[in-house]
């Protein structure tokens, strides 16, 4: 698959760009901070993707973007999300919904959950356009049966009559697609879009993306954990772990020549088809960190099998090590 | 050869399905239709196929969890298929379980050292000292600590509580585990200690394993054979690595085709097939891949393949493969 990368130039000026961002949750065990002091930029056009565990706060990076989080639990307590040059922290809640669903979609995990199962596919589909594009309910259905012609769904006047139930997961995950891009945004979230689909079906799914992608030119930030998807459909990756971005680069340079020792302990951690029986997978030894408690050095430090004294103490700033790569390393690139 | 710990001989479980007042049954889920397989001592078959082929029910059907409608089990070569539950006590320690969710599975008001201890109460009754240092040793084969016994659940990670569940399995020292999907809960960072835990004890115990699993990275890394389940039957089996580099069955060539390879250098054709699982309610007639199968024949509609052997130890259930 040729996946997404006709990239656009990197001098563009980016559709999205986040800085310094940082959403605390807060509960009763205390205050966990999911993003603490994430900055990354999507192009125009771009496919970037985000990696990382359970945890590391990729979803609620998304979410933060989208201003989606529960309000009483959670906060943005600082930093910038500009979107097409306007601050999206600052908008007000309206201000917020013109753009949601209209300028930025976005696709979740859980097609099952995601959808309204007393409504329509054909009315969930239409809804973005009623609202965003002032368009009456037979133009709104005509393009409703137009976006499920888009993913592939057969029948497809047909079946906007017909109830989420009456859909297979993988059919599913086409509906939410095509609610996502009936608007024609410019940037497209998705959060997981394959994790819960059979893998065939994955394929399937990913394939339409990187298909209607190339046809509709919007930017994607794809958040997974998978790195074999990130491998197949990405053109620039950031990697997360404990709610910072620990590095950034190209997809290829990132398979190449990953600088963090967390991106290589990673990448040995995959059992590859092709890899065989002998080779004992590498371990990373411990677990993620405990995001309530502060962290003094680098969060990866006490995983981290080249971890020295000034790893514990001095947290590493994520700087550029090679051309657009970047890494939050003391030691980056040094061999473990 | 030496005799297999597990032998299962046209497997079928068919789940009722009821409607209406009476419960009347109106169809028949067919989750397995029909599956047959050995595993020998120290060895590990995997089971891998989607959402729906009927691997988690072979699973459970194996220790008697749900009860099959027709064909036999065999463990150690003892029938046990139609054994009453007391009859069924000893032969349980020869197989134990091993769940996917490492949450669900451990029963969150008991200490660890007590989820460890059950099974080998329930065998042999015995005293604190004792029961204490058999729990410890068996917790730090599976990489725990002992004075960890004294800590209920929640206050383990999901990998930590995979190996609790692991260090139950392994307490009454079995020939078999069944593990379904031990390590699809887990992180990859978590998910490799796992799996380098499990073959460890392999190795150190001989135990054999049947392990369950729909990611093909993850049972080409732990497996000796493999077993590709569609529909409730086997589509192909044999050794690791001549499915994985060789697959001759369609539905295989698709599976392996579709997981998405860690390497953005790799550009490769894909064979991305169509379509969704079909009901295992009403199943194609003839190949149950048939409609998703983009080298269908006529005969593929009509008949149904039988599973043949077409090298030594290599069985295929596809017409269009010669042999």
């Amino acid at each position: 698959m040729s996946g997404l990368e006709t990239a656009p130039a990197a001098t563009a000026a980016p559709i999205l760009e986040v800085s310094d961002l940082r959403t605390h949750f807060f509960t009763r065990d205390g205050v966990t901070r999911a993003v603490d002091g994430v900055s990354f930029t999507v192009a125009p056009g771009e496919t970037l993707g985000i990696v990382g565990e359970s945890g590391c706060g990729k979803s609620v990076t998304a979410l933060s973007v989208l201003r989606l989080l529960p309000p009483r639990l959670s906060r943005i307590v600082g930093g910038s999300v500009r979107f097409e040059g306007q601050e999206l922290l600052a908008l007000d809640e309206p201000a917020m919904r013109r753009i949601r669903g209209n300028r930025i979609a976005m696709i979740f995990q859980e097609p099952m959950t995601s959808l309204n199962p007393v409504l329509t596919i054909g009315d969930q589909i239409a809804e973005a356009v009623t609202i965003h594009q002032g368009k009456n309910r037979a133009e709104a259905m005509r393009h409703a049966a137009e976006m499920l012609r888009l993913v592939r769904i057969p029948d497809a006047a047909k079946r906007t009559g017909d109830y989420p139930h009456q859909f297979s997961g993988g059919m599913r995950q086409r509906v939410m697609i095509a609610m996502a891009l009936s608007c024609s945004p410019r940037l497209l979230i998705a959060d997981e879009p394959t994790t819960a689909l059979d893998v065939t079906v994955q394929a399937q799914i990913l394939k339409l993306m990187v298909e209607l992608k190339q046809a509709t030119d919007a930017a994607v930030m794809l958040i997974t954990h998978d790195l074999g998807v990130i491998a197949e459909t990405c053109q620039r990756v950031i990697v997360m772990y404990a709610g910072q971005v620990v590095e950034q680069a190209e997809v290829v340079e990132l398979f190449d020549a990953p600088l963090h020792p967390y991106t290589r302990g990673l990448m040995a951690s995959i059992p590859r088809i092709g890899g065989g029986r002998k080779r004992r997978l590498a371990e990373i030894p411990g677990i993620v960190p405990d995001l309530r408690k502060p962290i003094a050095g680098c969060p990866f430090a006490p995983r981290c099998p080249m971890a020295r004294a000034r790893c514990r103490t001095e947290p590493p700033p994520l700087i550029e090590h090679r051309l657009g790569h970047l890494a939050a390393c003391w030691y980056a690139g040094e061999a473990a | 050869m030496t005799a297999p710990v597990l032998e299962v001989t046209d497997l079928v479980k068919y789940f009722p399905v009821q409607r209406g007042l009476l419960r009347r049954t109106v169809a028949q889920v067919k989750a397995v239709d029909g599956v047959t397989f050995s595993v020998a001592p120290g060895e590990t078959l995997c089971l891998v196929g989607e959402s729906g082929c009927g691997k988690s029910t072979v699973a459970r059907l194996i220790l008697r969890l749900v009860e099959p409608t027709s064909g036999s089990i065999r463990l150690g070569g003892v029938d046990v298929t139609n054994l009453t539950a007391s009859e069924m006590v000893p032969h349980r320690r020869r197989a134990q379980m091993v769940f996917q969710d490492p949450y669900a599975s451990l029963n969150p008001k008991l200490r660890a050292g007590d989820i460890v201890a059950e099974p080998l109460e329930n065998y042999a009754p015995m005293g604190r000292a004792e029961r204490d240092a058999a729990v410890a040793a068996v917790l730090e084969k599976v990489g725990l600590r002992a004075e960890m016994m004294r800590r209920y659940p929640f206050e383990f990670s999901g990998g930590q509580r995979q190996r609790l569940g692991i260090a139950r399995a392994l307490a009454l020292r079995p020939d078999l585990i069944v593990a379904d999907e031990p390590v699809s809960a887990l992180d990859v960072s978590v998910q490799a200690q796992v799996l380098n835990l499990l073959m460890d004890l392999q190795e150190e115990f001989g135990l054999a394993y049947l392990f369950v699993s729909h990611d093909l990275g993850v049972v080409e890394h732990i497996g000796h054979r493999i077993a590709v389940m569609y529909l409730g039957r086997i589509a192909e089996i044999g050794p690791k690595d001549d499915v994985v580099t060789g697959p001759l069955h369609p539905y295989t060539k698709a599976l392996i085709s579709a997981a998405p390879v860690p390497d953005p250098r790799l550009k490769r054709e894909r064979l991305v097939i169509e379509g969704d699982v079909p009901s295992p309610v009403n199943p194609p007639p003839g190949c149950r891949f048939h409609t998703r199968c983009p080298f269908a024949i006529p005969r593929c509609r009509e008949e149904e393949p039988a599973l043949r052997e077409v090298a030594p130890g290599r069985h295929v259930a596809c017409h269009l493969v010669a042999g």
